[in-house]
Parts: C-alpha cells; sequence; structure tokens
C-alpha cells in the first residue's frame, strides 16, 4: 500500500514540475493560468487521495471546496482578459 | 469487493497517467488554444477517475462507506462540468486578448466576427 | 392564466426537488431531525430562485428522457476516453502531428441549457475546443483539421450528441 501511494504521488509530482515550468516560462497570462489550473486540480486528486491514506474525511470537503474556488478565479481572470472587469 | 479493490487500483493509477500526460502537453504544445486543449481534457480525466478510485478504495475500507462514494461523487460531477466551462472562457478571452492561434493552412473562421464585434463597439461608442 | 399559476408550482417543486437530493448528498445522513432541516432550508432557498433556475420545472422528469439521459452519458464517457488517448498519442510522439485552426457550424437546437452542454461535450472529444457560441453558430478550434468546410466539420464533431440532446430536449 505505501509503495503504490508514492509511486502514484511521484507521477502527479513530476507532472507539477513540468506544469510549474509553464508557470514560469509562459509568454501570456492566459498560459500562466492553464498551468496553474492544472496544478491546482492535481491538488484536488492529491488531496482527496491522501484523505484516504490518513484516514481523514474532512479532507474531502477541504478539496470540494478548493475546486471550486479554483473555478471562480479562472472565470474571473477570463473575464479581465476579454476586458468585462 | 476483492473485485471493487482492484478496480479502484486501476482507476487510481489511470488517473495519475493521464494528469501526468497533461501536464506534458502544456509543457510541449506550440500556443495557447492547443495548450489548453491538451491541458483540459486531460486533467478532467485524470481528476474524475483518481477521485472515482479513491472513492471506491474508501468504500471498501471503511465501515460506514458510502459517505466516501457519495462525497467523491459529487466531486466528481463538479469537475465534469466546471474544467470545460472555465477552460472555454478561458479561450475566448485569450482571443479578445488578441492572442493569434497558431495555424499551418491559415484556417480562422472567428476572425471575421470578432472584426465585427470590434467595428460596432467602436461605432456604440 | 390557469397554465402559468401551474407552471409556477410545478417549477416550485422542481427546485426543491434537486435542492433537497443536494443536501442530502452533503450531509450523507438520514437523521430526522438534519431531514426535517434539510427539507425547510431547501423550500426557502428555491422559493427565492426558483424563477432563473428552471423553465420547464417537472416536464423534465418523464422517464424516456431519463433513459437518453443515460444514454448520452455513455457516448459522452465513451468520446472523454477516446479524447484522453488521442492526447496522449500526440503529446508522446516526437514531432507533434498537428495542423491547428478554427472552423465554424450551425447547430438545431434552441434551448441555452442544451447549448452550453453541446459546447461542454465538445471541449472534451477529440481535438475540438469551443471558443465562441453567438445565436446558433459554434466556432471551434479544432487540432487535426480535415476540412474547413462547416457541414463537414458539424459530422465530425457535433453530430453524435446532437442526434441525443434533440430527443432530451424536443
Amino acid at each position: 500500500m505505501s509503495y503504490f501511494f508514492i509511486i502514484i504521488i511521484s507521477i502527479i509530482a513530476v507532472g507539477a514540475i513540468l506544469a510549474f515550468v509553464r508557470f514560469v516560462k509562459g509568454p501570456t497570462a492566459a498560459d500562466r493560468v492553464v498551468a496553474l489550473d492544472t496544478i491546482s486540480f492535481m491538488a484536488i486528486a492529491l488531496m482527496v487521495f491522501l484523505g484516504f491514506v490518513l484516514e481523514r474525511f474532512i479532507y474531502i470537503d477541504v478539496s470540494l471546496v478548493y475546486a471550486v474556488l479554483g473555478f471562480v478565479g479562472v472565470i474571473t481572470i477570463a473575464r479581465y482578459l476579454e476586458g468585462g472587469i | 469487493m476483492i473485485v471493487i479493490e482492484y478496480l479502484a487500483y486501476f482507476l487510481i493509477t489511470l488517473g495519475a497517467v493521464f494528469l501526468f500526460l497533461g501536464a506534458l502537453g502544456i509543457f510541449r504544445m506550440p500556443d495557447i488554444y492547443t495548450r489548453i486543449q491538451a491541458g483540459t481534457k486531460s486533467s478532467t480525466l485524470g481528476a474524475m477517475s483518481l477521485v472515482l478510485g479513491t472513492g471506491l478504495l474508501g468504500f471498501v475500507s471503511f465501515t460506514p462507506g458510502y459517505p466516501w462514494l457519495i462525497k467523491t461523487i459529487i466531486i466528481v460531477i463538479f469537475v465534469a462540468i466546471a474544467n470545460p466551462l472555465s477552460s472555454h472562457a478561458l479561450a475566448r478571452g485569450a482571443y479578445k486578448d488578441k492572442i493569434a492561434p497558431f495555424t499551418k493552412e491559415n484556417i480562422d473562421a472567428y476572425q471575421e466576427v470578432e472584426k465585427n464585434i470590434e467595428e460596432e463597439m467602436e461605432d456604440a461608442k | 392564466m390557469m397554465n402559468s399559476k401551474i407552471s409556477v408550482i410545478s417549477k416550485l417543486f422542481f427546485t426543491w426537488l434537486i435542492v433537497f437530493v443536494l443536501w442530502l448528498a452533503f450531509t450523507t445522513s438520514i437523521e430526522i431531525y438534519e431531514v426535517l432541516t434539510g427539507l425547510f432550508i431547501s423550500f426557502i432557498i428555491s422559493l427565492f430562485t426558483f424563477k432563473s433556475f428552471t423553465s420547464r420545472g417537472l416536464k423534465g422528469l418523464s422517464p424516456i428522457k431519463l433513459i437518453y439521459v443515460i444514454k448520452y452519458i455513455f457516448v459522452f464517457l465513451i468520446a472523454l476516453v477516446k479524447a484522453n488517448f488521442h492526447v496522449a498519442k500526440i503529446v508522446l510522439s516526437p514531432s507533434l502531428p498537428i495542423n491547428p485552426g478554427i472552423v465554424e457550424f450551425e447547430s438545431k437546437l434552441d434551448s441555452d441549457f442544451a447549448k452550453m452542454i453541446l459546447a461542454n461535450s465538445i471541449t472534451l472529444t477529440p481535438g475540438t475546443l469551443s471558443v465562441d457560441v453567438i445565436g446558433n453558430r459554434f466556432y471551434i478550434h479544432w487540432l487535426e483539421v480535415k476540412d474547413s468546410d462547416s457541414e463537414v466539420a458539424f459530422n465530425e464533431i457535433a453530430k453524435q450528441f446532437e442526434d441525443v440532446l434533440l430527443k432530451i430536449y424536443s
């Protein structure tokens, strides 16, 4: 079980590093937002998985709230790029 | 029960691999629209299957197991509805921010529509 | 007059039902006090929101439509898995075989909610991303453009979803 957890978390960590490189390099603001959105979805999935490993049910509620906040943030930045705000 | 457990392990591994492939797509693609394409598809299915696999695993491992399954299904439905919406809004925002799409054969049907909208806005002013 | 009164009651009950099911899912408990509180609070919420929440009321719950909704979910899931393997194939090949462009087509749907579902599904199917929807015209960013003609694009991208959606929203 613990080996399985370590393999899963390292696959996702390598992915998060790749997305973070795009976040630093990305030529426009929209590129950075896409990279940040991907990282936040990785965090949601890992938070639920960590809640199972540590046997804490409350982590699922935390990740649900984090998903809602990330969605609202991306919509706000998209409105700003359109010139709506 | 043992079948559900192996299905859950399979879903979790699949989700992690797809999340990694989505990040690789964001890293390699040439412009913003193709990056949104790779990022949104892979992160949607990756997060959905990892969360659903964890829910199934929690359903068979703990004694009142059904709250894990119900809560994770709520997260899966929310991700499936919200992620395409935000990527659609972001693509339109990027186009209105005058980021030209990378094309090889210069196929862009949206260009004229965007020009007309801008001219109407300037006339209104 | 009579007709509009009935539709107000059916809209209110539809919203109450949806909000109460959400309450049950979030609390995951069937204690009598929690259920009573949920009934009360979801009634108050639906009193304030039923006008903008639904336009069809309880008519959307007929069993034949439910069968088509389940069929739509299966069509959508198969397309989603295909899309992910398609993206994986492109990302893992060293030369990035893409030919992107933006195409347009017209759809026969008239309900706003159905158009939203169709645009979301197009975003999650292989190699396509909806950029804008103006009236009935969809503007789609396509990763491998085969033909810029709108008829070909419609048949390739949206036909399988629109056939089922037209049966649900007829």
